[in-house]
């Protein structure tokens, strides 16, 4: 498996400094420089040595169950006039796209000799994706949860505690991923030596946004390879995907950046509407500045106070994106959307009733958009459907009971 | 005119208590108050903390009492109306401590030449990287004769101590262990990381600051150091004050 070392002409991939055009670099207090001046100068000789990728590739093969399949959803297909494609991600071990980060940061983690493991999460599914790879390697396991999506992502975690993880809740600000995030940074300064941060989206400082899509980009690089099988051709018209800080959109954008004949979507979640103060439709509403360590777009006051987001999706609940997705919006490479709390939920109905496959809320938001853009019957589209709904049936069941 | 820092240190070298308040705490208010009683009863430097929706570097004492300032309406142009004729009544070192977003929003050059109208003379941004600084922004600070401090802590290495040293202007930050603020890890557990400090003869005078609550503490920090930093201590102190005077007051006559 080849997870894409060589790609630095890419206009869009990180630059030698951790710049994806005025986006990216490393916003880091002094306590932090050790740590994460390790992983800049040692991620992408660990990522491209021939035995971690061996290592690598055995384990997303045997144990997360990949190559996860290319779909051609029929049903879908006919609802919508165009060839569908789902990349089931959700039948990933644990459900979602977020173990494929986590066993590179684990095998990564071991060749820097760190002990103890650290990860905030939004849904859960990246606390749950870290828990189950320290339960794997035998590592202590802290998973920092807003205390918002603790009530409301409940399964997941009686799942982090069940593989072993200590879940501590995030209680300031928002209660949410964004806060989440500030702990394990605020525990990751207090434990400066023997503690890897696997941070589980495609933000936060250099080098992470490149490193965490580098080991997401395994969706696209098997995306060309089914869909070629398939269709005699490598290149779709369309992909789609939903975007938190943006790990699963990168991984599958990733090989497809200079294909410029292949339209990117990002989907967005728009909340309860754009504007009516309860969104995280970053791009829309965002501005240039620092969130968690990364220059990139993010929603802020007038004052430069990092605003509170709002999504029904706990793993899109996010006031900002990642630097290299801020790159590809300013550019105009990819196109944003967004997906309001009510049509992701429509959306998911409609999956699980056409297609007999329940989605997670965030890939909803995904396919929520199906009907927005302008689609003919030969058009090939594929929907990265990052994660399985079980962690959302609580808000599944509420929402059918309306 | 001479940096205040600057005046400061060529006349003291020994013992110099700097003490942080976090802007519009307890009320909003509160901040001419704080700053004028730590004058009266003997603070060398007053660091006077922007509240920041996500402070990285700060514990939960900190955080919240920039929580509480943001509620009672601080902000970066609150701030600057507040400290418009400061100086008329206070003529110690002021600094500022916060973190980079708001200012770059304010916008660099626009910030650093409000605070050198206002009286401002230096400025704390953990988040600001070096290399940035130096390429970008040090024209800048100097133009307007506003010194940025740097940090550095036990995990710093000594080229890039001596870097950051040649970098800082009127002091070096030691952060005395890599931790948040506000924790309480024992200062003579870092000795043999003051002792590198005293003993790499820094340009800068060495200001340590992170775990100093009370008199043992700074006077541990202190003898490695030109002076010591408490910052949670006194914000605890003055969270439920009723006489902010008064409590100042007594909170540096424990210190010193
Ligand atoms: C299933 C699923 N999809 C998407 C996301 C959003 O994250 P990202 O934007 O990093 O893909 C999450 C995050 O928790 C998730 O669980």
């Amino acid at each position: 498996m080849d997870i894409a070392i060589n790609t630095s002409h890419s206009k869009y991939q990180v630059d030698k400094n951790g710049y994806y055009g005025r986006f990216g670099g490393a916003y880091i207090p002094e306590m932090l420089y050790p740590n994460v001046e390790e992983l800049q100068q040692q991620y992408l000789s660990i990522l491209s040595d021939p035995a971690f990728q061996q290592e690598f590739e055995a384990l997303l093969h045997d144990y997360v169950g990949r190559p996860s399949p290319l779909y051609f959803a029929k049903r879908l297909s006919e609802k919508y006039n165009a060839q569908i494609y789902l990349k089931r991600e959700d039948l990933n071990h644990t459900g979602a796209h977020k173990v494929n980060n986590t066993i590179g940061q684990i095998l990564l983690a071991k060749r820097l000799g760190k002990k103890r493991i650290i990860a905030e999460t939004g849904a859960g599914q990246h606390g749950v994706a870290t828990a189950t790879v320290c339960a794997l390697m035998g590592l202590e396991c802290v998973v920092y949860m807003g205390s918002i999506d603790i009530e409301r992502q409940a399964p997941n975690v009686a799942r982090m505690k069940m593989l072993g993880a200590t879940v501590i809740p995030a209680t300031s600000g928002s209660k949410t991923l964004k806060d989440a995030t500030n702990e394990a940074i605020r525990d990751w300064i207090n434990n400066p030596t023997d503690t890897h941060y696997i941070l589980g989206t495609a933000a936060g400082p250099h080098p992470y946004p490149d490193m965490v899509a580098r080991l997401q980009s395994v969706i696209s690089e098997e995306i060309k390879k089914q869909l070629f099988a398939k269709t005699g051709d490598a290149h779709p018209d369309y992909v789609v995907a939903c975007i938190g800080g943006g790990s699963n959109a990168a991984g599958a954008f990733f090989h497809y950046l200079d294909a410029e004949d292949v339209k990117l979507v990002a989907v967005e979640a728009g909340g309860k509407g754009v504007h009516s103060g309860f969104s995280a439709a970053t791009t829309q509403l965002g501005k240039i500045g620092i969130i968690h360590a990364s220059k990139t777009l993010l929603m802020q006051t007038e004052d430069g106070q990092i605003v509170e987001p709002h999504s029904i999706s706990a793993g899109l609940d996010y006031p900002g994106i990642g630097p290299m997705h801020a790159h590809l919006y300013e550019s105009g490479r990819a196109m944003f959307l967004d997906a309001t709390d009510d049509e992701a939920l429509a959306a998911a109905y409609e999956l699980s009733k056409l297609e007999g496959i329940i989605p997670a809320m965030e890939s909803a938001h995904a396919l929520a958009k199906l009907k927005d853009l302008p689609l003919n019957a030969a058009d090939v589209v594929v929907v990265c459907l990052s994660g399985r709904g079980d962690k959302d049936l609580d808000t599944y069941i509420r929402h059918m009971n309306k | 005119m001479q940096n205040r820092i600057d005046q400061l240190f060529a006349k003291k070298q020994h013992g110099i208590l700097n003490i942080y308040c976090t802007a519009g705490f307890p009320q909003l208010n509160d901040t001419l108050p704080v700053m004028t009683a730590l004058q009266q009863h003997g603070a060398d430097i007053i660091e006077l903390g922007m509240p920041f929706s996500d402070p990285l570097a700060d514990g939960p004492v900190i955080q919240n009492s920039g929580t509480i300032a943001l509620q009672n309406g601080m902000s970066l142009r609150v701030l600057f109306e507040q400290l418009q004729h400061f100086r008329e009544r206070i003529h110690i070192p002021v600094i500022l401590m916060g973190y980079l977003n708001p200012v770059l929003l304010y916008g660099v050059e626009a910030f650093v030449k409000k605070c050198a109208e206002t009286g401002i003379d230096g400025i704390i941004l953990p988040d600001l990287p070096m290399a940035e600084y130096e390429e970008v922004y040090k024209p800048i600070f100097e133009k307007y004769n506003v010194h940025l401090i740097f940090l550095v802590t036990p995990e710093t290495s000594d080229a890039r101590l001596r870097k950051l040293d040649s970098l800082s202007k009127g002091f070096l930050y030691a952060v005395s262990s890599s931790s948040t603020t506000g924790k309480d890890k024992d200062i003579n557990m870092q000795q043999s990381y003051f002792e590198r400090l005293q003993q790499m003869k820094l340009s800068n005078p060495v200001l340590i600051g992170f775990n100093i609550r009370d008199k043992a503490s700074f006077d541990a920090a202190a003898q490695y150091a030109n002076g010591a930093i408490i910052g949670t201590a006194f914000i605890r102190a003055i969270e439920n004050s009723k006489n902010i005077d008064e409590t100042v007051r007594t909170f540096i006559a424990t210190i010193k």
